[in-house]
């Protein structure tokens, strides 16, 4: 990333709407396409758009936001790992497994063990889980401060 | 200590004529004061009839203190839906969640049960979210 992006903010409007929609309706079959059509964006501009924007593609910000609702079904109801896996909108165990640990760290059943050992849900609301991301990655953790020179003050 | 809790939570908002609309009419807040001073800025603060008074002050960054590059840079964080100016409390989240989606109210999250209590969450008209949560009462036992 090369610094903040700044668009119209009819364009970032549209492009939020859209990540709403990913949002309310990641257990859909929603179609990328649908979406894009929604903003006025070719598909291949709103996927590029929305990277920009939100740091990642509508498709992963989709799988993330499953697997995030996922972890959150493990920790706290009695379901199977096939039933959350379908529950969340993947279409195959193998998919949400793997698509699971590459972005938790490990599989659906350790993850769920895990939490069990650990007791029970932290006082953090929803939300705040919902809509904050799970950090930098650490290539950006400096925000950029180093990136501006300030002219020294004057004592 | 004399701080009796927070009186004022600015609101940055991309237009405080639609703003205004969507506070009053859409969340039903009333108007507490709505003055447009002589630097351009506007004086725009509504309040939930059910407060204890606390107020939101709905601000355009590009008619605010900021400078001009700030503003945009605001204006962006706004329109991408990634600030929040945190909880509104109800008393209930399920019969204001109707009432609210009926006039039009986006909601990212109908009400959904959580250990502390029934959450949703909504956006207003320029694209803040809040959370709306009706707190679970603390268990006497």
């Amino acid at each position: 990333m090369s610094g903040p992006v700044v668009a119209d903010v009819n364009s970032l409007r549209a492009l939020r709407r859209a990540r709403d929609r990913i949002d309310r309706d990641y257990a859909e079959q929603l179609d990328i396409a649908a979406l894009a059509a929604d903003t006025g964006y070719s598909l291949g501009q709103f996927i590029r758009a929305f990277n920009a924007v939100y740091g990642e593609t509508p498709g992963r910000y989709r799988t993330r936001r499953r697997v995030e609702r996922a972890c959150e079904l493990l920790r706290s109801v009695n379901l199977t790992v096939t039933e959350i896996c379908m529950l969340v909108g993947f279409s195959s165990l193998g998919s949400f497994s793997r698509r699971f640990a590459d972005i938790v760290g490990r599989s659906p059943s350790e993850y769920r063990r895990e939490a069990a050992r650990l007791g029970g849900p932290a006082p953090i609301p929803g939300c705040f889980a919902l809509m904050w991301r799970t950090g930098l990655p650490a290539a950006h953790r400096n925000f950029g401060e180093a990136a501006i020179a300030l002219p020294a003050v004057r004592s | 200590m004399m701080i009796t809790g927070v009186s004022i939570v600015t609101v940055w908002v991309l237009d405080t004529e639609s703003a205004k609309e969507f506070y009053t009419k859409q969340l039903g807040f009333d108007l507490t004061n709505d003055i447009h001073l002589d630097s351009g800025m506007r004086w725009l603060t509504v309040r939930s009839p059910g407060s204890s008074g606390q107020e939101f002050l709905l601000v355009d960054p590009a008619h605010s203190m900021l400078d001009t590059d700030t503003a945009v840079q605001v204006r962006a964080l706004v329109a991408k839906g990634a600030l929040s100016p945190g909880v509104m409390a109800t008393t209930n989240c399920r019969a204001d969640y109707e009432t609210l989606a009926e006039r039009g109210v986006e909601f990212i999250q109908p009400p959904a049960d959580r250990p502390y209590g029934i959450e949703a969450i909504l956006r207003d008209d320029s694209g803040n979210w809040f959370s709306f949560t009706q707190h679970r009462a603390p268990d006497p036992g």
